[in-house]
């Protein structure tokens, strides 16, 4: 077999100038990442720092010394020496250019920010940059698939700007090569194979192609049905509920309802992926069928609902009255290896602090 | 799991057995896919062909309930070419003559008769695992729902011990956790052998420093009986119940004795958030907040103690677990309950368990620690057995022999039938069930039969089939698929519709309890 694969050769720290400034960088690492990390505000709208740099949009193009047309700094690696200007009167008009034919090529340039994670990235680039001037206005490519019935994922490609983000994310981080590029140039179309619906592809609705999308072209389709309900959207930084990878999301709430999930970045279980239970099974939490008021049984057989007063002394009278009769043996706790730590600790607590036994399990062994 | 998830990305070599982990753990999946990309090799032992199973260089699908044989002969493998780690054995291991000596009979020919794989399959799985530099193992339920889940689990601790696979980065043995927070139900003393953070319930010790702490005389200093005994004694010794947050009719084995023995309880309280088929049962029902609804903490399965935070204010007057149980404690008389905030209960828990010693609720925001955290100045435990195991020990061998299931195939029940789980619902479906646009892609349940199978006992795709077990029998609808090997049917207990748990629980481990879900034998024939 292969040597350990993490041994890594040694790293060498070299230098580069950045915008005149001295600047110390890792060998093998790229001039945008180092201008990223001095925080120069390079645009980009084809990068994504989970995937493999692609250099598709050439907004992140700099200016190298010595190197007659600009470079797109996300493919270029950085070497001794170099001379980076990242921000000069050509190259902001470069971009600019580039950004008034990418908004004037998309049908909708606002979008919603329900639509995904990185839904708002071209809108705010065309903003600082102006370009809304509408100077290239005519064809648009792109053909939206309003076939596909599937309730989770939109796909506008009216709104689609050809970086193969979402056909990059499902083969570099899923591995699930659900979806591909047809076609090239101005007929570029996003499909999956034979054009089916995604269903009937290899996806498995992870949503990870709809949160990297910076254009909103791949909406969350359960997220929008909120487009219209009133308020700000918070977002509250939480655990996933379901499996025990524990992947970390932003919970979406307007007012006090929850309206959609995204993906944390930066969450240290997951770094940024999903799949279709973290990134859609929410909704069951405010769900009709939601217990609303404690329910007792009551002669009639049936279960009532009640005060919390009544059902909490019910629930105790029914312990008390079976220590008293059978002994302190007759009660059992289960606890969940759902709920958070605090009601496991408590229920644990419940059963040894009160019966002085440990007669206490999980729902480990099913 | 032993090491962190990020290891996942490392192995040369990843033996995953018994984990349909693509459907069951997505994302964790992700990262085994990245470390193939990057040129691991994987070996699967499942008895379907799963999505796993696909992507795999090696596929061994074994016949279920087979593991241990299978895993002595791989021993017997990687002994015989010399691939064990003789400085790791001698330093960090005890007993390993014996286990040497008595893998020498378990050839990979002897395996592949019980299996039912080729011997040379056998014979690669074990060079392949013992050649890895470094090997990892994972595994799930299908590992442990066995009457010799524990026998399944310490054969794979033979084979990381021999190789010296453990305490290293991208080795390491991985189980991983089914559920968001088991791993954190144990941590906090859930369970009847342990008071929180591990700590054995039969060191009297340990009794007196919890009875002392919980302001009682005394502590029972034994373990109690597990959830599956006392589901057998309801009615019998056990009279009362406070189940929290689990549907245990419909996801325990053998479902008619289950609602047999809650029904026969004088009192059953369930705390939950929907009111399921076991809070239909209850005499109290009390209504919890949901995710989303409440502040609390969850430990994943790399042991990571992370945050959940309030979104939105409960639903009606739903309350958090914590307070309920704390309520009712009170009203029982009983003392310590006077929490404000689940910040009070988890930081009580860290001052009581060694584990979360250097935690508190503060400490935890960024979820940066995995336990143990024995203080304030320690970094967390990312990767266990590094160097040393806990405290100086060493690492046992266990001398482990193949023992068929509880119940074996029969002319009364000629296949196997096995159940797991399906990417798009959870557990019960209590969930998923009720999120939309999940019906769209798993509308129903289906018995996945291998075509060989369906043509011999005239089953046909769609239409219906009667399944019966030793224990009783439902309707499911047939799914012709050579997911499925020959002799095997799978399907999920996620639909109440087709209670598939009425069919099992033919068996239980003898030191676990748990039940063997993974096999039962069944009959399947058509419905007109």
């Amino acid at each position: 077999m292969t040597e350990h694969r993490s041994d890594l050769a040694e790293q060498k720290l070299s230098t580069l100038t950045l915008d005149g400034e001295l600047v110390e960088f890792t060998k093998g690492e790229t001039i945008y990442e180092i201008a990223n990390r001095h925080r120069k505000e390079v645009p980009t709208l084809c990068y994504d720092e989970r995937l493999e740099a692609f250099g598709a949009c050439r907004l992140c193009v700099v200016e190298v010394e010595g190197i007659r047309n600009p470079v797109a700094s996300c493919t270029t690696a950085a070497t001794d020496g170099m001379v980076i200007k990242t921000s000069t009167e050509a190259i902001e008009k470069h971009r600019k250019t580039l950004l008034e034919l990418v908004a004037s090529e998309n049908r909708n340039v606002d979008v919603n920010a329900l639509s995904g994670y990185s839904s708002q990235e071209m809108t705010i680039l065309v903003d600082r940059y102006s370009a809304r001037t509408g100077r290239f206005s005519g064809k648009q490519s792109g053909t939206s698939n309003t076939g596909d019935k599937n309730p989770f994922i939109l796909r506008d490609y009216d709104n689609c700007i050809s970086c193969y983000r979402c056909v990059r994310v499902c083969a570099e981080r899923e591995g699930d090569y659900a979806i591909n590029v047809m076609n090239r140039g101005f007929h570029t179309q996003i499909i999956t194979e034979f054009n089916n619906d995604l269903r009937d592809s290899n996806c498995t609705f992870c949503g990870q192609c709809v949160q990297t999308c910076p254009t909103g072209a791949l909406g969350d389709k359960k997220a929008l049905r909120d487009a219209d309900t009133e308020g700000e959207i918070k977002k509250t930084r939480t655990i996933c509920p379901y499996c025990g990878v524990g992947c970390s999301v932003d919970m979406l709430s307007k007012g006090d309802k929850i309206v959609g999930i995204q993906p944390a970045m930066d969450g240290p279980a997951n770094e940024g992926a999903l799949c279709i239970k973290g990134q859609y099974a929410f909704d069951f939490i405010q769900n009709d069928d939601r217990l609303a008021k404690p329910l007792v049984r009551r002669e009639d057989g049936e279960l009532h609902e009640c005060e919390w007063d009544e059902a909490l002394d019910r629930a105790a009278e029914g312990f008390k009255k079976v220590k008293d009769q059978y002994g302190r043996h007759a009660v059992y706790g289960i606890a969940s290896g759902r709920a958070p730590h605090e009601a496991a600790y408590t229920m644990q607590k419940y059963i040894r602090a009160t019966y002085g036994t440990n007669y206490i399990d999980n729902c480990s062994r099913s | 799991m032993s090491n962190p998830l990020a290891d996942m990305e490392k192995p040369d070599v990843i033996f995953a057995i018994g984990t349909n982990m693509t459907e069951c753990h997505p994302v964790a999946a992700t990262r085994l896919k990245r470390a193939l990309t990057d040129g691991a090799t994987m070996v699967v032992v499942d008895p379907r062909k799963t999505r796993l199973a696909k992507m795999a260089h090696l596929h061994l699908p074994i016949r279920v309930g087979s593991d241990v044989a299978l895993l002595l002969a791989m021993a017997h493998v990687i002994q015989r070419d010399g691939l064990i780690d003789e400085s790791f054995i001698a330093e960090r291991t005890a007993d390993s003559e014996a286990f040497l000596s008595h893998i020498q009979q378990f050839t990979p020919e002897w395996a592949a008769e019980i299996c039912e794989v080729p011997a040379e399959d056998i014979e690669r799985a074990g060079k392949l695992y013992g050649r890895g530099n470094p090997s990892a193992i994972y595994y799930t339920l299908g590992i442990t729902e066995h009457i010799c889940g524990v026998d399944n689990v310490q054969s794979l601790c033979n084979l990381a011990l021999m190789t010296g696979n453990l305490g290293l980065e991208g080795g390491g043995i991985n189980p991983m956790r089914g559920q968001n927070n088991i791993q954190g139900a144990g941590d906090c003393g859930a369970v009847p052998a342990n008071f929180p953070g591990f700590q054995p319930c039969d060191n009297p010790d340990n009794a007196a420093k919890f009875a002392k702490l919980y302001g009682r005389d005394s502590i029972d200093a034994e373990r109690g009986i597990t959830k599956v005994t006392a589901l057998n004694e309801a009615g019998k010794s056990i009279h009362a119940m406070l189940i929290d947050g689990e549907n245990t009719v419909v996801t325990d084995p053998d479902k008619n004795h289950c609602e047999h023995a809650l029904k026969s309880l004088d009192h059953l309280v369930v705390i939950d958030i929907f009111l399921t088929e076991t809070g239909q049962l209850a005499d109290v029902v009390l209504p919890a907040t949901a995710w989303g609804e409440t502040d609390g903490v969850q430990a994943n399965t790399e042991r990571r103690v992370q945050r959940l935070r309030k979104a939105v204010e409960p639903w009606g007057e739903a309350k958090p677990d914590w307070w309920i149980v704390s309520e009712i404690a009170k009203r029982m008389g009983t003392p310590g309950f006077e929490y404000e905030s689940a910040k009070d209960v988890f930081n009580e828990l860290c001052e009581l368990s060694p584990i979360y010693a250097g935690l508190d609720w503060d400490r935890i925001d960024e979820g940066k620690y995995h336990w143990p955290v024995p203080d304030k100045e320690h970094p967390g435990t990312p990767r266990l057995h590094e160097g040393e195991f806990k405290n100086g020990m060493k690492g046992l061998f266990k001398v482990i022999g193949y023992r068929d299931p509880a119940e074996v195939i029969s002319d009364d029940f000629p296949l196997w039938l096995t159940t797991g789980r399906r990417l798009e619902a959870y557990h019960s479906r209590t969930q998923t069930g009720r999120s939309a646009g999940i019906e769209y892609l798993l509308s129903h349940e289906s018995l996945e039969v291998h075509p060989d199978d369906a043509d011999s006992l005239g089953l046909v795709h769609g239409g219906m089939a009667k399944m019966a077990s030793a224990r009783g029998e439902i309707e499911i609808q047939v799914k012709v698929t050579d997911k499925s090997p020959k002799g095997t049917v799978f399907t999920s207990f996620s639909f109440a519709n087709v209670p598939v748990n009425i069919l099992t629980g033919s068996g239980y481990d003898p030191v676990t309890q748990t039940a063997e879900l993974k096999v039962c034998p069944v009959k399947v024939t058509p419905v007109a």
